[in-house]
């Protein structure tokens, strides 16, 4: 463990990638093989199941440190974090261990079957083992929320230097459902094949955005001067429903989503497709909401994600098809090395043969000639239920992660609306103990509805000057949250707007986010909630 | 019932039996100051009462005032009123001020921490009835380690530096923690350079008698390869300056009480952080306002709120003042990154303070 602290720390104290990777390196170079597959469990969001519920361990860490409970809370909103909090609380003590991250993990595992009282004396006698960076990173596994100041792809990297594996393979590799109790490292750096693992996936390709935000605003000319000839690009719509990848593999079939969830059995309406399809196929699309044949927003879907049953009235509300528009493996062989249109082509036979062509829709490519064109099509993305156009080299190969140069999502700009800022909140992680987190509010009449929250959008020093408001136009506080004075407006960006009737304003946004700070607007020219509804184009 | 002996107003900390105010932020005839730093020392006062070793500080940072010093523990009497000073232990020349009239006693503690530094005179506590304490560090989740720990810490990150090449860059800001680091560096390693802002404080302190490890400012003359090897010590506001970035590449140590958590760590994006704080952690402030004995504690700057709250849950009187301390340093996250108002690193340009 001491090791694991260690890589957490020097992790930490760096900002510069080579570093990183450095310690990366040191750190599978020095500890044994089933500690870096822990590691690279851990790393890549596979976290140990949770044994002890966290009201508990709160509750635990609250009574060793002896302080009030309130008083804690408010240091967890100091400090942000839950983990860090309680390492910082309970009181140091002289003991040590040697024991590994391996031996930790299977120690939590195996509080499984415990009573409350043993799990509470074996936490107690954890705690005062280990020194304040060790037990951070062990409230960290223990409470499950790990996430790391650094990217896959940088553990990837180190591990290719490390094994002389090259990384979209090793990225290949760590597919899939796998737990390093079950895959050894052995295994990992072996020679493998596709038929090894049946479910595993393959790495998704993901587009590079052509605009961020409605202020980068790209012209027809900007993009033909970045992507050149028109001829060389096929264009999709870019569909706003679940991106998915659909295995068919000796007999059995796997949905996998964007995140490496496995999602099979929450869209049985697949199902026959999939198991139609001929063995060795891995397909590449969006799952979707339809009605009629046509697909239905993402607000439809949303309904029926997250839920553990799925009810015959769910199914009949909500039914999913595919858009189907890659395909990365035919007759078991990997063909993601294979052009963008010879792919298309292997595609479209497989479409053309199946039995279910209402379910595996295939993403019809847009007719253009010229960047002019398509700029002018795109406008109707938001009436064909799309988030704007994909761009696709047709010479492009099936890439890992997101990359610039073949794959582009021309997104449509976001709505938007100029809003007050009226309640505030602490941040988390690097935002912690400022004020980042804002509830807006639009004119109803003389009073200010509350519509939406928003995290993200300013820039550290924009944080910095809100934070200074906050704290000096403080009107009421409601534990974490504070409520102050309408004064600053926000040009808050969205991608959809719906009826709610969970929102006191009646509507619920689409990922909002803050656009600009309006200094130039005072709080009474910001808009209305009328003018929000007129958005909703019922 | 009577006025009491110290009110809170919109000038500052105010004594009206004695006619004089505790660190005002708005131009008054008399000012008694806990120290030099901005948030505390403010321009445009008629006559400053001062610890003798706060006066060429005060004079490099405010230019010609009517300034009268006096020694620790020495009385002046304003109308009946007895002031007098204690060290605060938070920089050189840091006081508390003590404050008496017809048996009544108030301190006034300034910025203040109870671990010896090793250069400002320790923190004494002065028993009292009525205590006006800083809490800037008053959450339980800020506890310091020893001193010599964390100097063991910064000397071998400096050494790993030299082993690998890269300069180095430490961070503190020019009165007080420039100083505590200059003097707790162990200079068998390499020679100490400095930014202009921090050579004119260490210059200021010098001619008032405070014997300081030798440093060298850092010039358009200097040597970058020398530079090189030994470190630099530099203000906040010169973080990410083109000033800095020539000694690249470089690993750069930031010391304050902030690194103690690590999302104001990452904020700050800092090579190493160094929790090494100028004012008292959470036990430290209990502990010393629990030695004054006094009747009643009003808490000015810092985590008010809680801390008052929780003071008064073990059985103190504790209350909650609004101020405007906690400016310059520690206190302020809102106004780091906009407090340079340097020119060259040689010039001569006083203020490295926000607001």
């Amino acid at each position: 463990m001491k090791a694991f602290a260690q890589l957490f720390l020097s992790l930490d104290e760096t900002n510069k990638t080579n570093e990183k990777v450095k310690v990366l390196k040191d750190y599978f170079s020095n500890v044994p093989d089933t500690d870096k597959m822990h590691m690279l469990a851990l790393f890549t969001g596979r976290r140990p199941k949770r044994q002890i519920n966290s009201t508990l361990i709160r509750n635990w860490a609250i009574e060793a440190s002896n302080i009030p409970a309130w008083l804690f809370e408010e240091s967890y909103h100091v400090v942000g974090d839950l983990a860090e909090t309680m390492s910082l609380l309970i009181p140091e003590s002289p003991g040590s261990s040697s024991k590994t991250l391996t031996e930790w993990i299977a120690e939590i595992n195996n509080l499984a079957d415990k009573t409350e009282e043993e799990k509470k004396l074996w936490l107690i006698e954890s705690w005062a083992m280990l020194d304040r960076q060790e037990r951070f990173v062990f409230n960290k596994l223990l409470t499950g929320s790990f996430r790391v100041g650094v990217s896959q792809n940088l553990v990837i990297k180190a591990l290719a230097d490390v094994t002389g594996i090259e990384a979209p393979a090793l990225t290949h590799r760590i597919m899939g459902s796998w737990m390093p109790e079950d895959y050894t490292y052995d295994q990992l750096v072996q020679e493998q094949n596709a038929a090894d693992n049946i479910s595993r996936p393959y790495p998704f390709f993901l587009a590079y955005p052509i605009q961020e935000t409605s202020e980068k605003r790209k012209s027809a000319e900007d993009v033909g001067n970045a992507l050149g000839d028109a001829s060389e690009w096929q264009a999709e719509w870019k569909w706003d429903g679940i991106r998915a990848q659909m295995i068919k593999r000796g007999g059995e079939i796997f949905i996998w989503s964007r995140g490496e969830d496995l999602a099979t059995e929450k869209f049985p309406e697949l199902h026959p497709f999939l198991n139609a399809l001929p063995d060795g196929t891995v397909l590449d699309g969006e799952i979707l909401s339809f009605q009629n044949g046509l697909p239905m927003s993402f607000s439809v879907l949303q309904t029926r994600i997250g839920r553990k049953n799925l009810n015959k009235k769910i199914l009949a509300d909500s039914p999913v098809a595919t858009i189907v528009y890659d395909c990365l493996e035919y007759a078991g062989e990997d063909i993601r090395y294979k052009t963008q249109s010879e792919r298309r082509e292997v595609l479209e036979k497989l479409q053309q043969e199946t039995a279910y062509p209402e379910v595996f829709n295939i993403s019809s490519l847009i007719k253009f000639s010229s960047w002019e064109e398509l700029e002018s099509i795109r406008e109707q993305s938001r009436a064909m239920i799309a988030e704007g156009i994909m761009l696709k080299r047709k010479s492009a190969t099936y890439q890992v992660g997101r990359r610039r140069g073949d794959w582009w999502k021309w997104k449509i700009d976001p709505l938007s609306v100029d809003a007050v800022m009226i309640y505030a909140q602490k941040g988390h992680g690097r935002r912690a103990d400022l004020y980042t987190d804002y509830t807006f509010a639009v004119w109803d009449g003389d009073k200010l509805v509350p519509f939406a929250k928003a995290y993200s959008g300013l820039t550290d020093a924009e944080i910095n000057k809100v934070d200074y408001f906050v704290k000096r136009n403080t009107l009421e506080k409601f534990g974490p949250v504070r409520t102050v004075k309408p004064e600053l407006v926000f040009e808050i960006g969205f991608e959809g707007i719906n009826r709610s009737t969970r929102h006191k304003s009646g509507i619920a946004l689409r990922f909002p986010r803050i656009l600009r700070w309006r200094h130039d607007k005072p709080k009474e020219e910001a808009d209305t909630l009328e003018s929000l509804k007129a958005l909703l184009g019922e | 019932m009577a006025k009491p002996l110290l009110e809170f107003t919109d000038k500052g900390i105010y004594c009206e039996q004695g006619k004089f105010y505790i660190d005002p932020w708005k131009p008054v005839d008399d000012a008694v100051i806990t120290h030099a730093h901005a948030d505390h020392a403010y321009w445009g006062h008629k006559n400053y009462l001062a610890h003798h070793l706060s006066k060429e500080v005060l004079f490099y940072r405010l230019g010609e005032i009517n300034l009268r010093t006096v020694e620790y523990g020495e009385t002046v009497t304003k109308n009946g009123v007895q002031i007098s000073l204690y060290p605060a232990g938070h920089v050189i020349g840091s006081a508390q001020i003590r404050v008496e009239y017809k048996g009544v006693v108030w301190v006034v503690s300034g910025d203040y921490k109870t671990d010896d530094d090793g250069i400002s005179t320790p923190f004494e506590p002065v028993k009292c009835h009525h205590f006006i304490s800083e809490c800037t560090f008053g959450m339980p989740v800020y506890s310091w380690k020893p001193q010599a720990e964390i100097f063991t810490d910064v000397n071998n990150w400096w050494r790993t530096n030299i082993d690998n090449g890269v300069a180095t860059v430490i961070v503190g800001y020019s009165l007080g923690k420039a100083q505590r680091i200059l003097q707790n560096l162990d200079l068998s390693i390499g020679k100490v350079y400095t930014h202009g802002v921090i050579e004119n404080t260490n210059e200021a302190l010098r001619r008032n008698g405070v014997i300081l490890n030798p440093t060298e400012r850092i010039t358009a003359e200097s040597s970058k390869e020398e530079v090189r090897k030994g470190i630099i010590l530099a203000p906040p506001s010169s973080v990410g300056t083109p000033w800095m970035r020539k000694f690249g590449p470089y690993s750069f140590g930031y010391c304050s009480g902030w690194m103690a958590l690590r999302g104001a760590k990452r904020r700050r994006a800092a090579d190493r952080g160094f929790i090494m704080s100028d004012h008292a952690d959470w036990n430290g402030l209990v502990s010393a306002i629990d030695a004054t004995g006094c009747e009643c504690v009003y808490l000015t700057h810092g985590y008010t709120a809680s801390f008052t709250r929780y003071l008064n849950e073990i059985g103190f009187n504790a209350r909650e003042v609004h101020t405007l301390y906690g400016g310059e340093e520690e206190d302020s996250t809102v106004t780091e990154g906009e407090e340079v108002k340097e020119t060259a690193p040689s010039g001569d340009v006083v203020k490295e303070e926000a607001q």
